[in-house]
């Protein structure tokens, strides 16, 4: 990466405490405009923990508390003038599980326009269920059916309704916790096609278990052990030529 | 090559130690399985057949009540009795008060009328020995049915002068008398008719004069002492819709809005610990303990009216509130928090969160909650007794601020009637009347369930 590329998000030893018990004992990075980074580390590492603290969900979370700064173009997430909602309209997020609203499938996508003022006629909301239905290459599947409900699709299909749903805000990046754990590997092959188109114009941080998923969709690599962030680096590096033992180890599968 | 076992018994292994032990105990697992569904079986057998005993009991009892023997008469409006100037009618130049006033004072003049001379009169005709028991004569009819005949009058004075065939309700001993109720070779000091009427009931019965006829009395009278035979449900039936009410104005919103706040807003500490280890003894309270709170603090410190369903509303208000913040929290914890997250995810502020998605997948279940609460308010009968609505009330309240009984309260002053063998009947039809409510509200809330489960 040259410094050429603009830094989208720019954390500054990120600390997170639930109650007593510290999850993440530091954390820097900064994370590049319109690329795929991608979080990896063994279970209870801190990487998820890590990716809420991006649009503030921890702050959902009891007795959850984050120190360290986290900027957004240059701009404190914590501060006190920035609205959370508008923070996770510019920040969307794609959950583990599929979790489509118990509504159709045209309400799923329209709520967050919706929401925001985004269409002030029904032609221009129904142009924006439709490009980001598109552009979650879900059009096809669902344009005669969205009036139906979103539950009804397959996980798949839900998965890419639920991007569809956080790209139909417009945000700048979208975080994805490990967006294919709960899909079978046709499912995953066509999101992981969808997240290298989404790059063009988002920039996504995924968090994955799958170390194959992590090499073929993200163009760098962090991997996280403990709460601490022990390597990152273009993806290509950190899979061939880690510079840390530990990386070494969990990527060979001595331990994960 | 194929291998032929020998001796196909032998080819069957021995089971091994283990398995025997398995084998073993096998048996006794199996024994206690059959045992704990014949006790679970037998369980539900034996309630099945307690509520149809109870509810043939109840029906086998009630049900006569609804048909009562009733008389038809040619009744004469004769003007000779009837002797009052004309209904007042308003004049242009008068004030709607004045009117009033002047209509007031006729339908007074009315109320001097001996109506009572109407029925005996007519009864005289068809009973020709009757000349000398007029006292009789005058009990056959139960006295009720007088208020009848003037308010006809009332509303059409024009009647005056013609004659109408009524169906009108007899006493209740004659009810009695007739449906068998009372042991007919009981001496007469012990009978309640006289000798002289109880051979006209029985004529006039066998003439099809008298008949068992469905009476609506029961549904439309208020409760009655001095005319047993047309006590009826009107007034407890209103007191108890107006304390219904009440409860689902009050207990029903506020406590679904406190069981939203506790359980999505709320902060977990002391306080919130301590509110709702309240809640649950809330619950846990004798009912009687509430109607203490509503005569001590309601009635005595703020004064609201005595017997009103006003105060009966608000203290079962009170009974209700944590079956309704119970239900609705735990509806509301069975929301997965998922799809909180991803309302939150989208930019939605946690009220939007809540009010959009959270509350639409939740009404099934506080709409659940909240109707077994108000049924189990209807059935309730220890606190009112407390704040006075087991008095008395022989009119049908026209708000919820004026005397009224209640359902279970009706049942509870009807069952310690002094006349049992005609209020047994009655007693019982009362509590069909109460189930049925109380089915009809379960009902709603099975309906309603399915009918918002329904939509995805």
């Amino acid at each position: 990466m040259t410094n050429t590329v603009p830094v989208k998000i720019s954390a500054k030893d990120v600390k997170v405490f639930y109650g007593d018990n510290q999850a993440l004992h530091g954390i820097s990075m900064d994370v590049y405009q319109n690329e795929v980074i991608s979080f990896i580390g063994p279970s209870g590492c801190g990487k998820s923990t890590f990716l809420r603290c991006m649009n503030r969900m921890n702050d959902t979370i009891e007795h959850c508390r984050v120190t360290g700064s986290i900027t957004l173009d240059g701009r404190d997430i914590h501060e006190p003038a920035l609205d959370v909602v508008q923070l996770r309209a510019q920040v969307g997020m794609v959950f583990q599980k599929p979790n489509p609203f118990p509504k159709s499938i045209y309400e799923n996508i329209a709520y967050g326009p919706r929401l925001h003022g985004l269409a002030e006629r029904k032609a221009d909301l129904d142009d924006i269920v439709e490009s980001s239905l598109r552009r979650a290459g879900l059009w096809n599947e669902v344009k005669d059916r969205l009036d139906q409900p979103g539950t009804g699709l397959s996980g798949g299909q839900q998965q890419r309704l639920c991007i569809a749903r956080s790209i139909a805000v417009s945000p700048e990046v979208i975080l994805m916790d490990e967006p294919c754990s709960a899909l079978d590997p046709i499912a995953t092959s066509i999101i992981e096609e969808l997240i290298d188109e989404l790059k063009q114009n988002f920039t996504i941080v995924i968090v994955t278990h799958n170390m194959q998923q992590a090499a073929r969709v993200s163009d760098r690599t962090a991997f996280f052990h403990l709460g601490n962030l022990i390597e990152i680096g273009n993806t290509n590096d950190v899979f061939t030529n880690p510079t840390q033992k530990r990386t070494e180890d969990y990527i060979t599968g001595r331990y994960g | 090559m194929t291998i032929i076992a020998e001796n196909p018994i032998k080819a069957v292994a021995a089971p091994s130690q283990v398995q025997q032990k398995v084998i073993a105990s096998l048996q006794k697992r199996h024994r206690k399985e059959r045992l704990f569904r014949a006790l679970g079986l037998s369980a539900v057998l034996i309630s099945l057949a307690l509520v149809a005993v109870l509810f043939i009991n109840i029906f086998a009892k009630g049900l006569p009540a609804f048909w009562q023997s009733t008389i038809t008469l040619d009744i004469y409006f004769d003007p000779k009795i009837i002797k009052v100037p004309a209904k007042p009618v308003q004049a242009a130049d008068e004030s709607d008060n004045d009117f009033r006033q002047r209509d007031l004072a006729w339908q007074t003049q009315l109320g001097f009328i001996n109506f009572n001379r109407l029925i005996t009169d007519s009864l005289q005709q068809i009973l020709p020995d009757a000349t000398k028991h007029r006292r009789d004569l005058g009990r056959i009819v139960t006295s009720g049915e007088r208020f009848a005949l003037r308010d006809m009058v009332v509303a059409d004075p024009s009647i005056i002068g013609q004659t109408r065939t009524l169906q009108l309700l007899t006493d209740a001993n004659i009810d009695v008398w007739l449906k068998g109720n009372i042991d007919r070779s009981l001496p007469d000091e012990q009978q309640q008719l006289s000798p002289k009427m109880r051979e006209w009931v029985d004529k006039l019965s066998a003439d099809g004069v008298i008949q068992n006829r469905f009476s609506l009395a029961l549904f439309m009278n208020p409760d009655s002492r001095s005319s047993l035979a047309s006590a009826g449900l009107a007034g407890a039936f209103m007191g108890s819709f107006y304390m219904m009410l009440v409860v689902i104005l009050l207990a029903v919103p506020m406590g679904v809005a406190a069981a939203i706040y506790l359980e999505e807003f709320a902060p977990r500490n002391r306080i919130t610990d301590l509110v709702e280890v309240n809640i649950n003894n809330l619950a846990a309270v004798p009912s009687i303990v509430f109607g203490l709170l509503g005569a001590s603090v309601l009635i005595g410190w703020f004064n609201l009216p005595m017997s009103a369903p006003i105060v009966g509303g608000l203290v079962l208000s009170l009974m209700t509130l944590p079956t309704v913040i119970i239900a609705t929290r735990s509806t509301l914890k069975a929301i997965p928090p998922s799809i909180r997250q991803a309302a939150l995810g989208l930019g939605a502020s946690k009220m939007q969160a809540i009010f959009h998605h959270v509350l639409p997948l939740a009404v099934p279940g506080i709409l659940t909650g909240a109707i077994l609460g108000v049924a189990q308010a209807l059935g309730e009968t220890a606190p009112l007794l407390l704040i006075g609505m087991k008095s008395f009330v022989a009119s049908v309240p026209a708000s919820p601020f004026d005397q009224a009984t209640a359902l279970p309260v009706q049942i509870y002053l009807w069952q310690g009637n002094e006349l049992r063998n005609f209020f047994e009947a009655r007693t019982s039809a009362a509590i069909i009347v109460l189930l049925l409510m109380m089915l009809s509200l379960n009902g709603l809330a099975i309906w309603l369930r399915k009918k918002y489960e329904k939509r995805w």
